[in-house]
């Protein structure tokens, strides 16, 4: 197995981006101050909507559009429920993970007619970046929502350190209060990420049914929402920090799937991604406490 | 966090009648009526009140015709035969609400059950195969094997939440897919049934079954013993030092230090006892009909999540989880009985659960900003 192999890396990219996309969602909640594990769910319900849209237009960038709006809508609950009623942001994720699971393989027997695995030729999927006229090595065979996962992550990272906007996004989560008492709206700022989680959700479930491959089925988020709220535990609130955590799931993914042609056992290569990423989780723990405390 | 969970303990409230003068002798039409309009208005009413409403939309909208869903669900749940069964998947539904009730209590969220109960499910299977056994002990050890391991598998969060800060929330999940796919692993080839193609275990032997109550062919005595466990819980949460420890600790873990409280260590305990119970579900429905590890058949109904909705819909008020169960368990098992009867996908008992948390979350922190707003002026 040759690791700088053209097809692993391209394996890499896919196993990485729906995470990098709900991560940097986690990301911006983080910054200001908002511990969001609805990422699952959401990530789960962007993929159910881009197949529906997509089913129902048979184009694949509607079901993008779709699932970015559709699932912003899903994250007006938490967003309606913890800012604007103070509901804990955890108990309430909990719950709209459970209903997205229930709702998505509800609606899918609804509009589908059966549960489980829906695919057909008709579902429109992603073009690849190839199709498009950017024929380069690796990245050829990627749906552009991978490049634009990777732009996003420097964008975002422009955006806390170089705006205005950015710089009171983390004022409110490193003081609320002080935030609260210099005129700014810590609950419009909260609801303005946590909806822009939900869209960035979307989008990841987006790339998830209809780049990594085409087709939905129950649960096929797999925990990969939380992935990428461990991923933002390890990354802090550095964007590219959460993209290498990010990569380490991808790479993980990636060479379970390898292994699984050599004989692992399939539960084998389907734990390691989560094994992986506790390793490193504590990893960072027992890093951390070995630093110096910071004074504050 | 910085607002206290619905599940962590609430300040003892019951013993003021709503708004009544407490000795000016109300007439006994008034005191029915205070107490109809406190029943009605509470948070767990009108959180099922407010998910079916919300679930009924679901089906007028996909165009489910609820007034035949409805009966269906309550038939599948509760007719003669299927009452029998809604018992049998009580005994299990119990025993995960403790699994997440347990370390709620010390405001850890335990969301690994499915792990923890999958684990301890295979030890117990793996203990009545392989190990001689002595008539009498045969189905205890199994049991309490199963416990262990799924207190050690649940235990493994508490040092990753009290040394590392890790919540245990996300351990927990994290440890839960491999931990599953470890036993799917082990029931698929170590202990899995030869020739048969089937991911099962062979049957267990005769001995390490459970024996069934009189006259029943799915209820064994796991519901006793679950019973009888819960009442221990119950009296232990409200009348001991451990529980009296793990309520501060979940109020306020750093005046329960301040106060002398070893709260690492009841971390580690809550979490190991909520294993522990989630490990002995997994037993006590693999030494139950049809006596053999399925694989899948564990996790696939659900236990886990009908238990955290029943759990927090029961509002920190622990004697209230039984009942949670109890109406949370006919829902899920009624599912069944909706799709069978009225081609309504059963996935709609999930939803229904999903909105009873977000609701019961959101209740809980209005009423207590009420509250608090109320005492403040």
């Amino acid at each position: 197995m040759n690791i700088f192999e053209a097809s692993f890396l391209a394996a890499v990219l896919t196993a990485t981006t729906p995470v990098v996309l709900a991560a940097l969602g986690g990301l911006i909640c983080q910054v200001a101050g908002v511990f969001n594990i609805a990422l699952e769910g959401q990530l789960l319900w962007g993929a159910f909507t881009a197949v529906v849209f997509s089913h129902l237009t048979g184009s694949a960038w509607a079901g993008v559009v779709g699932a970015m709006i559709v699932t912003l809508v899903y994250a007006a609950v938490l967003s309606l429920a913890s800012v604007t009623f103070r509901a804990d942001p955890i108990v309430v994720a909990v719950g709209t993970n459970l209903l997205a699971l229930g709702l998505t393989a509800f609606l899918m027997r609804q509009i589908f007619g059966s549960g489980g695995t829906y695919s057909s030729p008709d579902l429109a999927g992603l073009p690849t970046l190839a199709e498009l006229g950017l024929d380069v090595p690796v990245l050829g065979s990627q749906s552009p929502l991978v490049l634009l996962a990777f732009v996003l992550v420097a964008v975002v990272g422009w955006w806390l350190r170089r705006t205005r906007s950015g710089l009171r996004l983390r004022g409110i989560g490193q003081h609320q209060a002080a935030a609260a008492a210099l005129g700014l709206k810590v609950g419009g700022y909260r609801h303005g990420v946590v909806l822009a989680a939900g869209a960035l959700c979307g989008l990841a479930g987006a790339q998830l049914a209809l780049g990594n491959v085409t087709l939905f089925s129950e649960g096929m988020s797999a925990g990969r929402g939380w992935v990428a709220v461990v991923a933002v535990m390890l990354g802090g609130v550095l964007p590219w920090r959460v993209l290498l955590a990010c990569l380490l799931f991808g790479v993980a993914e990636a060479v379970g799937f390898r292994l699984q042609g050599v004989g692992l056992p399939q539960q084998a290569a389907d734990s390691a991604p989560y094994v992986i990423t506790l390793f490193a989780l504590i990893l960072a723990g027992v890093a951390a406490r070995r630093r110096p405390k910071e004074i504050s | 966090m910085t607002t206290p969970a619905p599940g962590t303990p609430a300040p003892d409230t019951t013993a003021a009648p709503g708004g009544e003068p407490r000795d000016g002798g109300p007439s006994p039409g008034a005191r029915v009526l205070g107490w109809a309009r406190r029943i009605v208005l509470s948070t767990p009413v009108l959180a099922i009140g407010g998910a079916l409403v919300l679930t009924t939309l679901v089906m007028l909208a996909v165009g489910v015709d609820p007034s035949l869903a409805y009966p269906a669900l309550l038939r599948g749940a509760l007719a003669d035969g299927n009452l029998e069964y809604t018992i049998a998947a009580f005994v299990p539904t119990l025993g995960m609400a403790l699994a997440f009730a347990i370390p709620l209590r010390a405001c850890e969220f335990n969301l690994g059950g499915d792990g923890q109960m999958a684990i301890g499910g295979v030890t117990a299977a793996a203990i009545a195969l392989h190990l001689p056994m002595v008539a009498g002990v045969a189905v205890v050890l199994p049991l309490a094997a199963a416990a262990l391991a799924g207190g050690l598998v649940a235990g493994l969060s508490a040092p990753l939440r009290t040394r590392l800060g890790i919540p245990a929330i996300v351990t927990t999940l994290l440890i839960s897919t491999p931990a599953v796919a470890f036993a799917s692993y082990l029931v698929r080839f170590p202990l899995g049934e030869q020739g048969t193609g089937i991911a099962q275990t062979p049957p267990l032997p005769d001995a390490t079954h459970l024996p069934a109550l009189a006259g029943s062919s799915y209820v064994t005595i796991g519901l006793p013993l679950i019973a009888l466990l819960t009442v221990a819980w119950l009296y232990a949460d409200s009348r001991t030092v451990l529980g009296y420890e793990i309520r501060a600790t979940g109020q306020n873990r750093d005046f329960a230090r301040y106060g002398g409280v070893a709260v690492n260590r009841l971390a580690a305990v809550t979490l190991a006892g909520g294993g522990a119970f989630a490990g002995l579900v997994g037993a006590l429905i693999v030494l139950g009909p049809p006596y053999r590890y399925v694989d899948g058949a564990l996790t696939a109904p659900g236990y886990t999540f009908t238990a955290v909705a029943a759990v927090l819909l029961a509002t920190a008020r622990p004697i209230a989880v039984p009942f949670a169960v109890a109406l949370l368990t006919v829902l899920q098992v009624g599912g069944q009985g909706m799709e069978r009867e009225a081609g309504v996908p059963s996935q709609l008992t999930q939803i229904v659960q999903g909105l009873i948390i977000v609701i019961v979350a959101v209740f809980a922190t209005v009423r207590h900003l009420r509250a608090r707003r109320g005492a403040g002026a």
